[in-house]
């Protein structure tokens, strides 16, 4: 397929993925405000820093309250990842390349940038209380994954929008992980608590990953925790799992076999695939999480620049050779 | 029932779904006994679903009126209008006889002259028009077809005598209107349609294909065909992304293509692959920034040549523009009569043209009766609509043609058409033209609907979709039935 057309469906999957992430995050911590209205500054800062653009943030904003927190993550257009611009973003892509996707893949999209506009015209206290409206765009982000999946055919148009989503989850899960990780350990006092219990809890339900963890091992333990959203084979929101398919995506597009690469992304995916699903849960606890992560996402960031380099970027030939 | 078509005034125009007294014509019958047994409240409900559906399908522009931009849909109207089998004949001869006269002049204009040397067409008015093409002198472009895609417009005039108004050769645009408009008919009013016998849109897309696969050479079985545009932020873009999609190819930018070993590459994912027929919707202005404008970014330089050396096709093929020159316009009946020997079956519109001395002064002289027009301008600009100016306009306009007489022709001020149109929560008499496509590929094929532009604005005969125009969609009745 065309170069710019890859791209803009990889990158609108990105922005998809990223959107339903920010609104999934903030939907969970709604909940969890709910029970704890003592701490809630505390409660909202760590949902900038999942972000990685806190110092965009406090730039702009006195102070980490869920109103502020909200209107930074949701509406505010001079944040590029807010989910309005995540969700516009997603939809020009889309507009280039209407032909290349399914009539319902670009309608559903349309509507949902319709809806998000329509509530931004609102204002962000109309989300605050009593609204549906992150639950709405968590759900849009899982619609039109199936949407893809079942009105696009499994050609290499679909394998880069896999391609996208699984980069972008994967780098959002670690995130997560990441601060969660570094807000709930140094609690020594807390653990064991119910309040610890909590934080854990919340953590999983970040991911969407509450039941399907306790189906796998029942009590919630920071050790199995890490197991599950980093090394897990079957969860869709754990690190390994989003990495694999990426992989099994690349491979897919340029037809090299599994277990061999032939060009740049496949070597740093295939390494970095290979790194995880051979490590475990005490390796990287006791190497440090946040090192652990850091180095994941670098290498994230690389794998992404040479998908860029091996697709995107193709550049001419010069014409002298020409008849 | 609805009470609307009791108050609905015909006025002293020619209706396209009424006769003079107020009755509908035998082919808007069937459709007025339905559309009258609705409720008011009804059709309202209908339009709205109409309009929403078209906001979600994302058939639209974007308004700034904040910082948010709002998202709105060109006008749709669901009363369709009606055109009968008879005149439909007419239409589609006409237009067959019309656009094989145009490529037989465009061979000829590019090629021998023929045309000019008996004297038919002064030379000096294809030579000083600014869409005339020197660099197409000599090229014999693909199973020489220079237009494959045109969409004529049609209008009618008070005693309903159908007219060509313009013949559009280059990059017409709004047949995805034709079958989005159907498309969401059919949707959302699904029971006024039933045993009309409304005649299909749907197969352009499958037509249009055919036509352009039929440009490549005879030894290329699977030709690569795209279509070019300028970019997501032209008007049009969605029409071009639409027609890719429905048509199965892809949709390129300039820069997704280059040119070298003598073909034409686009970049895909694969490595370069070659590209056989490009339907460009760029001008050519801005096609080959070696052959055309050299500032042009959306091109693709060196494009012309490999067209030349007849190893890219394009449709339409670049110079074609010269027979949308207005002053040229005005000689198609003549070039009907001298390449194919015939009678004009489609009348032009009558037209004066300001370079010859006679006919200037009459302009001159009747501006507040006459229609003037620059010879290069679409989209409704470079008009003057005499009858509706101030003087200050007039003598503005009459300045210009003392200026530069080649540039202008004039006409009569046709009082157009109407249909009638939901407006307010009533129904009036707007004013309407008809712009049918035709494909030119192994055959001369008339796509039996069209697109028809309605000027919303109440009295504006301005039925650009850039001037405030809407659309409505277009039945051919199949068969006319006994009157």
């Amino acid at each position: 397929m065309l170069s710019r057309s890859a791209e803009s469906i990889y990158w609108m999957s990105r922005y998809v993925e990223r959107a339903e992430n920010i609104a999934r995050f903030i939907n969970v911590n709604m909940g969890m405000f709910l029970e704890n209205q003592a701490d809630s500054a505390g409660q909202w800062e760590p949902l900038v820093q999942v972000t990685g653009d806190y110092e965009h943030f406090s730039q702009r904003y006195e102070a980490s309250t869920m109103e502020h927190v909200v209107e930074f993550l949701t509406f505010d257009r001079a944040y590029p990842n807010s989910i309005i611009n995540c969700v516009e973003l997603a939809r020009e892509n889309a507009r280039t390349i209407r032909e290349s996707i399914s009539s319902e893949m670009w309608e559903y999209l349309n509507r949902l940038y319709l809806k998000v506009m329509d509530q931004a015209r609102e204002g962000t206290a109309s989300v605050l209380t009593g609204s549906t409206f992150f639950t709405e765009v968590r759900l849009a982000g899982n619609l039109f994954t199936g949407i893809t999946d079942n009105t696009l055919s499994h050609n290499e148009a679909w394998h880069f929008s896999r391609l996208g989503r699984m980069i972008e989850r994967a780098d959002k899960s670690s995130r997560m992980l990441d601060v969660k990780y570094f807000i709930l350990l140094p609690s020594v006092d807390d653990v064991g608590s119910p309040y610890d219990e909590l934080q854990w809890s919340a953590l999983l339900h970040s991911a969407s990953a509450y039941e399907m963890y306790r189906k796998k091992y029942g009590r919630i333990t920071p050790h199995n925790v890490v197991n599950f959203l980093v090394l897990d084979h079957d969860f869709p929101r754990a690190m390994l799992y989003c990495v694999t398919k990426a992989e099994e995506s690349l491979h897919d597009i340029t037809g090299t076999p599994l277990g061999s690469y032939a060009n740049e992304p496949e070597q740093r995916l295939g390494q970095l695939r290979s790194e995880l699903a051979f490590s475990s849960a005490e390796t990287i606890m006791h190497g440090g999480m946040h090192e652990f992560i850091d180095d994941f996402q670098g290498k994230m960031n690389r794998v992404d620049e040479a998908v860029y380099h091996a697709f995107f970027g193709l550049r001419a030939i010069p014409r002298s050779g020409g008849a | 029932m609805s009470m609307y078509f009791n108050e609905y005034d015909v006025g002293s125009f020619f209706d396209e779904m009424f006769l003079p007294d107020g009755t509908p014509r035998d082919s808007a019958k069937p459709l007025f006994e339905r559309l009258r047994s609705l409720s008011d409240g009804e059709l309202m409900r209908y339009q709205a679903a109409a309009e929403k559906a078209l906001l979600h399908m994302g058939i639209t522009f974007r308004v700034y009126s904040d910082q948010q931009g709002i998202e709105k849909i060109f006008p749709f109207d669901i009363i369709p209008r009606i055109v009968n089998a008879s005149d439909w004949v007419r239409i589609e001869t006409g237009l067959k006889q019309r656009i094989e006269a145009l490529n037989l002049f465009l061979n000829d204009i590019y090629g021998e002259k023929k045309i000019l040397k008996d004297k038919v067409i002064p030379e000096h008015v294809i030579l000083s028009a600014k869409t005339y093409r020197p660099v197409c002198e000599g090229i014999k472009p693909a199973r020489g077809i220079w237009c494959h895609i045109t969409g004529t417009d049609l209008v009618r005039g008070e005693d309903g005598t159908i007219y060509v108004l313009e013949d559009n050769l280059r990059t017409p645009s709004g047949v995805s209107y034709v079958l989005e408009n159907r498309r969401v008919m059919k949707n959302t009013f699904p029971r006024v349609f039933s045993n009309l016998g409304v005649r299909s849109v749907s197969d352009y897309p499958g037509k249009l294909l055919d036509t352009l696969q039929h440009l490549a050479p005879d030894h290329i079985t699977s030709p690569e065909v795209v279509v070019l545009t300028p970019g997501i932020f032209n008007s049009a873009y969605f029409e071009h992304s639409f027609l890719a999609q429905q048509m199965g190819v892809e949709l390129v930018e300039g820069r997704d293509l280059t040119v070298f070993d003598g073909h034409v590459h686009m970049r895909t994912t694969h490595g370069f692959k070659r590209v056989d027929v490009i339907y460009r919707r760029i001008d050519d202005d801005f096609i080959d920034p070696e052959a055309f404008r050299e500032d042009s970014v959306l091109g693709v330089p060196g494009l012309i040549e490999v067209y030349r050396e007849g190893r890219v096709a394009l449709a339409n093929a670049p110079g074609t523009g010269i027979a949308d020159d207005k002053v040229v316009y005005a000689y198609v009946e003549k070039m009907i009569r001298y390449y194919l020997d015939q009678d004009a079956i489609l009348p032009n519109v009558p037209t004066y043209l300001c370079w010859e001395d006679k006919e200037r002064e009459h302009v001159l002289a009747n501006l507040d009766k006459l229609v003037v027009k620059a010879a290069n301008e679409s989209g409704g600009y470079g008009m003057l609509i005499g009858p509706h100016a101030d003087d200050e306009t007039r003598n503005e306009f009459a300045d210009k043609i003392r200026e530069n007489p080649r540039n202008y022709i004039a006409q009569p001020t046709l009082s157009l058409s109407r249909v009638p149109v939901i407006t307010d929560g009533r129904l009036e008499g707007r004013h309407v033209d008809l712009r049918p496509y035709i494909l030119y590929g192994k055959d001369i094929y008339v796509l039996p609907g069209g697109l028809t532009r309605v000027a919303l604005k109440k009295g504006s005969l301005v039925v650009n979709s850039s001037q405030g125009g809407g659309s409505k969609d277009t039945w051919v009745i199949a068969e006319d039935g006994p009157s």
